[in-house]
């Protein structure tokens, strides 16, 4: 007889469980809803990036035949956002438009050339306000207040000191003070923005499908927008073309598509362009960063001083938690005393931004992860050496008060390290070749989520009834990350099953448990825990149940998946025959599972904000960049990248490395070639040629190495790995390219053009130190 | 204005009365229904709505629906035999070629061509052949693996 044994897929290779139907093209996004007598919806935008509205006329486009209905601003008073604390944002433009393709009106027809027509016919009458286009215009003295519940055009201001710099800066035998600019980057996922809103006006019920990784967000919003009974509406995701941040909240599109249908009485089909998505934005604000480190000739850091803008667009978003995690994210990676951090979130006339992946850690990595190697090289210290004298050792708490319980960041060096064959090749290599190192971090969701109810921080429930088939429901939004899959593996690991027998049903309000969402790279660690937690409640149900069938003691019970028994030499019961036994007294299975953070976990007091950066688990990132540059072009080349992240366990080796290679490869666009641009407000990088995305022609072999430092907390130790090799990449890139040629570059990104112009610098600057050479022999003259 | 537009559609001839200016991608996913093939951008930057026409990849956002007369166009969804899929879509799923989906028609499709004119493309073919598709989940690393593992299952005899 061959031996039983209970199904296993936690630390494989699995391919994702809802692969089959995107890979043959059934997989159905929002805009692939087809309704019959749907109705397609357009928006009207504001040509002006800074104005007082005077006047929406829609008589004319009303009057186009095929025009079924028209919405305002005058249709809806509310406001929304995020944070509870900053909603000032209309769906359609009110009293002020606030960048240059704010959304003031919106149309449905019968069909899309009609209501682009009619949107065409939209007269918007304004009195034009000076508009502030970076973060030093609208900071101005005389700026004009963009909101004028924001004076100055200061979302957020954060300022802490931990520990004294000044003695810290005193300590140091090297201080350095450098500047670092960051252009803004937006995520441009493939799927544009889109949402179908259908209204039932006999039962007034609303149900909208929409792109989103937060549909529970979208529903709070919807029924403030609407001003309608949460219980009147259903919000469902289908399946969703990537995210990267850009719909962790709610945007105007979905709620305006309702307000649409509403009006007509319908259903809408609501889909954005290219350029309009590009335009609701929600990437990552440009920044500028002033860093002051101090270095000991050990390695040590003494003191870090941070001060940091971001622009942060028209509307307030995420933003006072994108300064706020700037600053507290300084922390959690190495051991740091003397920390100041200045913070300023602005406010200006550009599109507004959000949470894009690695939320606010980014950029100052990029600046700390620079000066730090730049300041190694000047002590003559390897910049592997300078990182080791500085970890942190778990558990521990930082002086933010963040909970450190797992940190496998010195795995990741040393696997980096041998790799990559940093000993051996670094500074041998060819000229115009260069090797680049760095680290980043991130959290593994927020401990305190940003609507703070009280409620368990996730719910998942399990179904089981006569068939056998086990049916997990969650509100977890699949954006093509995997939690489909985690929540599959979860369950069917914890009951010894085949991942067949487990169907995981998502994204729709009228029958999932309520769900943050997929953002800050929660989903894995809260959800997964809350499955882990279901399916044990389940197990021990089916437990009991063969128990009693056997008349035996439940802890005498063997379960092997498909077989539980009472004992090696009992042949035991089928699956299906435990599932008969257990539905007997109370029919239907249904069991749920909930997971809390800790209070330990939920950040500290020490400043105002300090809660933001609180997480249960950090992910840890080394990375190994090398690079060719072309000396006469200024084009840098990514040959290789070694990368190791500590996931705490990879539950799936296949999709943390997935996640982990775009992380790094979403770092590289950052890096080397994305920046949105505008001229007078008007983004003239609304397209994926214009913001130039790198192609499979220009992107390296990324090599993973997985770390498991088996986070105490984490489901089966896992913690996240969607983010936290994202920053890494971009100090690791401009610390190579120092390597190969001797430049370095504070200003991101670094496209040929800004090489080449540093290289002529450099040459001339050469040039102009040594003796004129003597006039070439032209002939006789 | 408006003709009537005779092609073979993934195997199957069919009529069809469209306007003269309408795209071969809105032909595809808003009049026959195979939403399959994916609009990604405003024209031409991203390859999401590649098809096969006559065996060649083409972008059908970039492609009158009309100029398909007697042409033989094929979509992600004729893939695959007897229901399974087929090699270009068992190496995307199996090696995590495809994350979000949405670029993963287009890619396929890419793929299946190339597998049609090139059964064994070293990786200098394979990234060349899909140098104008965007992807923004993979990097590409697990696209190039899915590609050459779609190789030798079309070598074993699967169908591209």
């Amino acid at each position: 007889m061959n031996e039983i044994v209970p199904a296993h897929t936690i630390g494989s290779h699995v391919p994702m469980v809802d692969g089959p139907d995107k890979v043959s093209g059934r997989a159905k996004y929002t805009a692939d809803l087809i309704m019959p007598g749907m109705l397609a919806g357009h928006i009207a935008r504001s040509p002006y990036s800074h104005a007082e509205i005077l006047e929406v006329d829609v008589s004319e486009a009303a009057r186009l035949p095929g025009v079924k209905a028209i919405v305002t601003g005058a249709d809806c008073d509310k406001t929304f956002g995020v944070l509870p604390v900053a909603r000032s944002e209309h769906p359609l433009a009110r009293d002020k438009v606030r960048y240059r393709g704010e959304p003031v009106a919106a149309v449905a027809a019968v069909d899309d050339a009609t209501a682009r027509k009619a949107v065409a016919l939209i007269k918007l009458k304004v009195r034009e306000l000076p508009a502030y286009y970076t973060a030093r215009a609208a900071l101005a003295e005389d700026a004009v207040d963009i909101h004028t519940h924001r004076p100055g055009n200061i979302e957020r201001d954060v300022v802490f000191e931990l520990g004294s710099v000044e003695q810290g800066f005193r300590d140091a035998d090297l201080v350095r003070e450098e500047i670092y600019s960051c252009a803004e980057v937006c995520q441009n996922q493939m799927e544009m923005h889109a949402a179908l809103a259908d209204y039932d006006a006999e039962r007034d019920r609303m149900t909208v499908h929409a792109s989103t990784q937060v549909p529970y967000y979208v529903h709070l919003m919807l029924a403030q927008i609407l001003d309608m009974d949460m219980s009147r509406i259903r919000v469902i995701k289908p399946h969703v073309g990537g995210g990267f941040g850009c719909r962790t909240e709610a945007l105007n599109v979905e709620l305006i598509a309702a307000m649409l249908a509403r009006r007509a009485c319908g259903c809408v089909r609501l889909v954005t362009t290219r350029e309009e998505t590009f335009i609701t934005h929600r990437g990552r604000p440009e920044t500028d960063i002033r860093l002051k480190l101090g270095l000991r000739k050990d390695g040590r850091i003494t003191a870090v001083e941070c001060e940091c803008d971001q622009r942060g667009g028209a509307h307030s978003g995420y933003g006072i938690v994108t300064i706020l995690y700037s600053g507290s994210m300084l922390y959690a990676i190495y051991d740091l005393h003397n920390v100041k951090y200045i913070g300023r979130r602005v406010l200006t006339n550009t599109p507004p931004c959000g949470a894009f992946r690695g939320h606010g850690t980014v950029d100052v990595r990029f600046a700390f992860e620079s000066l730090l190697d730049d300041m190694a090289h000047e002590l003559g210290l390897d910049p592997l050496a300078v990182r080791r004298a500085n970890y942190l050792t778990a558990p521990t708490f930082t002086d933010n008060d963040l909970m450190v319980n797992s940190y496998g960041l010195p795995q990741c060096v040393d696997w980096v390290e041998q790799a990559s064959g940093w000993n051996e090749r670094r500074g041998k290599l060819t000229r115009g070749k260069g090797l680049g190192f760095a680290c980043s971090h991130y959290i593994s969701g927020a401990s305190k989520p940003v609507n703070w109810t009280g409620e368990p921080h996730a719910t998942v429930k399990i179904k089981l009834d006569f068939d056998g088939s086990i049916v997990v429901l969650s509100g977890a939004a699949d954006i093509g990350q995997g939690s489909t899959t985690m929540l599959a593996q979860t369950v069917a690991e914890v009951l010894g099953l085949d991942l067949t027998r487990i169907r995981v049903l998502t994204g729709d309000s009228d029958v999932v448990p309520k769900d943050n969402g997929s953002y800050s790279s929660r989903v894995t660690f809260m959800v997964g825990n809350a499955a882990l937690e279901a399916a044990h409640k389940l197990k021990a149900t089916l437990v009991a149940a063969a128990a009693r069938k056997l008349e035996a003691k439940p802890e005498e019970i063997e379960c092997l998946g498909e077989i539980y028994r009472a004992g090696a030499q009992d042949k035991g019961l089928t699956f299906n025959e435990v599932v008969t036994e257990a539905l007997k007294d109370i029919g239907t299975i249904t069991v749920t599972g909930t997971y809390s953070t800790i209070p330990q976990s939920h950040g500290g007091k020490k400043y105002r904000g300090a809660a933001i950066g609180g997480t249960m688990g950090y992910s840890y990132s080394a990375q190994v960049v090398e690079v060719s540059v072309d000396e006469d072009t200024g084009v840098v080349n990514v040959d290789r990248v070694w990368v190791a992240h500590d996931c705490g366990k990879a539950l799936n080796r296949l999709t943390v490395e997935g996640q982990v290679q775009g992380s790094v490869w979403m770092g590289m666009g950052q890096a080397m070639s994305e920046e949105t641009a505008y001229h007078d407000g008007l983004l003239v990088t609304g397209n994926m040629l214009d913001y130039r995305v790198p192609t499979i022609a220009d992107s390296p072999p990324i090599e993973v190495g997985i770390v498991e430092s088996n986070d105490p907390h984490g489901p089966f130790g896992a913690k996240e790995a969607g983010e936290g090799s994202l920053a890494a990449f971009l100090p690791a890139l401009t610390n190579a390219i120092a390597d190969a040629i001797g430049v370095r570059f504070n200003e991101l990104p670094v496209t040929p053009d800004r090489v080449f112009g540093a290289m002529e610098k450099k040459r001339r600057a050469s040039n102009a130190g040594k003796p004129a050479r003597k006039p070439a022999n032209r002939g006789a003259v | 204005m408006a003709r009537i537009l005779e092609l073979t559609l993934n195997g199957r001839t069919r009529a069809d009365a469209v306007p003269d200016n309408l795209l071969l991608l809105d032909y595809l996913r808003e009049v026959v229904g195979l939403t399959g093939t994916k609009t990604g951008c405003d024209g031409g930057e991203c390859g999401a709505c590649t098809v096969l026409v006559d065996d060649r990849p083409r972008l059908s956002c970039l492609t009158l629906a009309a100029s398909m007369q007697g042409r033989r166009v094929d979509t992600v969804e004729s893939l695959g035999q007897n229901g399974r899929l087929s090699a270009v879509q068992r190496g995307f799923h199996e090696k995590l070629g495809s994350q979000c989906g949405y670029c993963t028609p287009g890619f396929i499709m890419a793929s299946a061509g190339l597998l049609r004119r090139n059964p064994r493309p070293s990786e200098d073919e394979i990234r060349a052949a899909l140098g104008s598709n965007i992807c923004r989940c993979t990097g590409y690393v697990k696209i190039i693996e899915a590609v050459q593992y779609a190789a030798e299952l079309h070598a074993a005899g699967a169908s591209p």
